[in-house]
C-alpha cells in the first residue's frame, strides 16, 4: 500500500536513531539520532493529520474539499521549535565536553572522579 | 471593587496566574539583574513569595472539594479542540504547593550559597522558568500542553545540572540529562499522537472518557510510563539520576526532586485519570508492575547507597530509594482499586504513598541542603576527607540530624507517619511487600548513620580548623524545612485528615475529574 509510507518512513527514523542513540559512541552522532527521534515523531504527527487529495486549512479562502487537519501541524510546529531549544542545549554542552575532555568518545568521557 | 471581589478574581484566574507569574518574572530577571544583585534576588523571592500564596489560596479551595478549570481560548465546551484547558483537583493541588515551596526555599538558600558565581541573571531566570514549567506540568488538564511543559522543565533543569561548567563532571550529568529526558519526551509525544489519531481528542478527561483500551492505548501506555518513570528515575531507568543530583549545585538539586516528581504526577495522572477503570480490564495488572518497580527501586537504592563515598552521590541514591515508597504506596492503590472488599487498605496504600511525596521532597531535600552547605564551608564532598565537623558547625549538624531521622522513617519525624501507613496496607495486601520496605528503611538508617559518623564526629581535622558555620539564609532555609518535618511528624493527621485524603480520593475517584470536563461521563466512583 503507498499509502502506508510515510508511516514506514516513520518506523524507520525512529529506529535508526534509537540505533544511534544507543550503540553510536561519537556525542555529536548521539545528537543526531535524537534529532531523527524527534523527525520520526513529527512526521507521524503530520501524517495522522493528513488526507490524500487535501489542501492547506485556510477556511476563509477554501475553494472546497477536504482540507487537511491543522491541529497535528500546530502540535508540529510547537515540537519543532522545542526541538531546536534542546537540540542547542546540547550541542552547547557537547562543546563543554570537548573543551574539558578534548574528544567527543563517549567511552573516554567521565573515568574516576576528580 | 472590595477586598472579597478582588480575592475571588484572583481566585478564578490562579491557575493561570502561578503558571503565568513565574514565566514573566524569568524573562523581567535579567533585566532586573543589571541594576543590582540584591534587588534581583529580592524579585525573585517576591515573584516566587507571590505565586506561592496564590498557590495556597488556589489549593485552599481545591481541598474544601471543588475542582478548577481554567479555559484558555473557547468557552464553548461543545468545540473540544481549539482550547487548552487547565484542570487542578487536589492531587494537582497537592503537587503545586510541594514544588513551589521546594522552589521558593531553595532560591533563599542561593542567596549565600552561590554568591560567589558568576551568570546569576541566567540561573535565576532557569530557575524561574523551571518552577513555571513544573507547577504547568502539574496543573494542565491538556496531554500535549503536558508534553510542552515537560520540556520546559528538562531544558531549564538540564541548564542548572550544567551551571558549574568549569568542572568537567556537572557537564558531563547535564549532557547525560538532556539525552534522557528529551527520549522521553520523544516517546510522550508519541503516545499523544497515538492518542490523537484514535479519539481526536487531546484533553485527558476526553480522552479518558473515551478510551477503549485497545492494542494502540497499550502501546501508548507503555511508552508513557516507561518515559515518565525514566524521567523520575525509577530503576532501571535511574542511571542519570545520581549524577544529575551528585553534580547539580545543592540549590538546584534540591527542586530537581521537585522536577522528578512533578514526573511521578504524571505516571499517577495517566494511570488514574486516563486509563482508569480501563487498565484493569486487562490480564497484567499495571498496578502490580509499578509494586515490584517500587520494590526493586528501594532496594537497588539502598544497597548503591551503602558503598558510596561521595556525599551527594550518597544522598542521590537514597533519594532513589524513596521513589520506591511512592510507587509501592500507589501501586499498591492501584492494584486494589476496583476491588470493594479491600478499599480502606487501597486508601491507606495511596494515602501513605503520596504523604510520602511531600515527605520525600522535604526530608531527601533538607540532606542536599546539608550537603551543601559542608561543601559550601569545606570545598570538600569526599566524605573520606571529612570529619569533625560537628564541633564547628552546630546547627547544621542538628538539621543532619532531623534529615537523617526523617529519610529512614524514625519517629517523630515526618517519615514515620507516611512509612507506617504504607507498611500497614501493603501488608495486607502481600506481607513480603511490607518486610521489604522495612528492611530499606533499617538500611537507609544504617547509610545515613555512617554519613553522620564519618562526617560530623571523629577527632578535629586540622584542615577544617578555620571552618565557620554556613550563612544567615541558608540556616533558615534549612531551618524552615526542619521545622516542616517536625510540626508534619507530631500532627501528621493534620496533614493526612486535610490534604492528603482528598489528594487520595482525587485519584481514586477519577470520575469527578473527567465529568468536570464532559458533564455526561458516567463511569468511576
Amino acid at each position: 500500500m503507498i499509502f502506508n509510507i510515510p508511516f514506514i518512513a516513520v518506523a524507520a527514523l525512529i529506529l535508526i536513531g534509537l540505533y544511534a542513540v544507543i550503540f553510536k559512541r561519537n556525542l555529536i552522532k548521539m545528537v543526531i539520532g535524537i534529532t531523527l527521534i524527534e523527525s520520526g515523531v513529527n512526521l507521524f504527527l503530520i501524517t495522522l493529520g493528513y488526507r490524500e487529495g487535501s489542501i492547506a486549512p485556510i477556511y476563509t479562502s477554501s475553494p472546497g474539499g477536504i482540507m487537511a487537519l491543522p491541529v497535528p501541524q500546530a502540535l508540529t510546529l510547537t515540537s519543532i521549535v522545542i526541538g531546536v531549544a534542546v537540540l542547542a542545549l546540547m550541542l552547547s554542552l557537547v562543546i563543554h565536553i570537548y573543551r574539558h575532555y578534548g574528544t567527543l568518545d563517549a567511552r573516554k568521557i567521565g573515568g574516576p572522579e576528580e | 471593587m472590595n477586598v472579597a471581589d478582588l480575592i475571588d478574581l484572583l481566585l478564578q484566574h490562579s491557575p493561570a496566574l502561578i503558571v503565568a507569574i513565574p514565566l514573566l518574572g524569568a524573562f523581567i530577571t535579567p533585566l532586573i539583574s543589571r541594576l543590582n544583585d540584591k534587588v534581583r534576588n529580592v524579585f525573585v523571592i517576591l515573584t516566587l513569595g507571590l505565586t506561592a500564596s496564590l498557590v495556597f489560596l488556589l489549593a485552599s479551595d481545591v481541598f474544601s472539594g471543588n475542582i478548577h478549570t481554567y479555559i484558555f481560548g473557547s468557552q464553548d465546551l461543545a468545540l473540544p479542540v481549539v482550547r487548552i484547558l487547565f484542570e487542578v483537583d487536589a492531587m494537582s493541588a497537592f503537587m503545586v504547593i510541594i514544588s513551589v515551596i521546594l522552589s521558593l526555599i531553595a532560591v533563599i538558600y542561593s542567596w549565600s550559597f552561590m554568591k560567589e558565581n558568576t551568570g546569576l541573571d541566567k540561573y535565576y531566570t532557569l530557575i524561574l522558568l523551571m518552577t513555571a514549567g513544573m507547577l504547568g506540568m502539574e496543573l494542565t488538564g491538556d496531554l500535549f500542553n503536558f508534553f510542552v511543559f515537560l520540556e520546559i522543565t528538562s531544558i531549564s533543569s538540564a541548564a542548572l545540572v550544567a551551571f558549574w561548567t568549569n568542572k568537567a563532571k556537572s557537564v558531563e550529568a547535564g549532557f547525560k540529562y538532556i539525552v534522557i529526558s528529551t527520549i522521553g519526551a520523544l516517546f510522550i509525544l508519541f503516545s499523544i499522537a497515538l492518542f490523537y489519531g484514535q479519539y481526536n481528542a487531546l484533553n485527558m478527561a476526553m480522552i479518558a472518557s473515551a478510551i477503549q483500551y485497545t492494542f494502540l492505548d497499550k502501546i501508548a501506555l507503555v511508552l508513557l510510563i516507561a518515559a515518565l518513570a525514566m524521567k523520575a528515575g525509577v530503576v532501571p531507568m535511574h542511571m542519570w539520576l545520581p549524577d544529575a543530583y551528585g553534580k547539580a549545585p545543592s540549590s538546584i538539586t534540591f527542586i530537581l526532586v521537585g522536577a522528578t516528581q512533578a514526573s511521578l504526577y504524571g505516571v499517577f495522572r495517566v494511570c488514574f485519570t486516563i486509563y482508569g477503570g480501563a487498565i484493569n480490564l486487562s490480564s497484567i495488572s499495571v498496578g502490580w508492575i509499578l509494586v515490584i518497580m517500587g520494590i526493586i527501586t528501594m532496594l537497588l537504592g539502598v544497597a548503591m547507597a551503602i558503598i558510596q563515598t561521595d556525599f551527594k552521590r550518597l544522598i542521590a541514591f537514597g533519594a532513589v530509594a524513596e521513589i520506591g515508597y511512592m510507587l509501592l504506596g500507589i501501586g499498591t492503590g492501584l492494584v486494589v482499586m476496583l476491588n470493594p472488599e479491600m478499599t480502606a487498605t487501597g486508601l491507606a496504600a495511596m494515602k501513605g504513598g503520596i504523604f510520602h511525596i511531600m515527605n520525600d521532597a522535604l526530608d531527601v531535600g533538607l540532606l542536599f541542603l546539608v550537603a551543601g552547605a559542608i561543601y559550601y564551608a569545606t570545598k570538600e564532598t569526599s566524605l573520606n576527607k571529612l570529619g569533625g565537623l560537628a564541633r564547628n558547625m552546630k546547627y547544621t549538624t542538628v538539621f543532619f540530624i532531623i534529615g537523617l531521622l526523617a529519610v529512614s522513617g524514625m519517629p517523630p519525624m515526618n517519615g514515620f507517619a507516611s512509612k507506617l501507613l504504607i507498611y500497614e496496607s501493603t501488608y495486607h495486601l502481600n506481607p513480603i511487600l511490607s518486610i521489604f520496605a522495612i528492611l530499606s528503611s533499617i538500611m537507609l538508617l544504617a547509610v545515613f548513620v555512617k554519613v553522620f559518623h564519618s562526617a560530623f564526629l571523629g577527632p578535629a581535622l586540622p584542615k577544617f580548623e578555620n571552618v565557620k558555620e554556613v550563612p544567615k539564609s541558608m540556616l533558615i532555609a534549612m531551618g524552615a524545612i526542619a521545622t516542616i518535618i517536625i510540626i508534619f511528624g507530631l500532627f501528621p493527621e493534620l496533614i493526612v485528615n486535610n490534604i492528603v485524603e482528598p489528594a487520595a480520593n482525587a485519584l481514586i475517584n477519577y470520575g469527578d475529574y473527567i465529568r468536570e470536563v464532559i458533564p455526561s461521563f458516567t463511569g468511576g466512583a
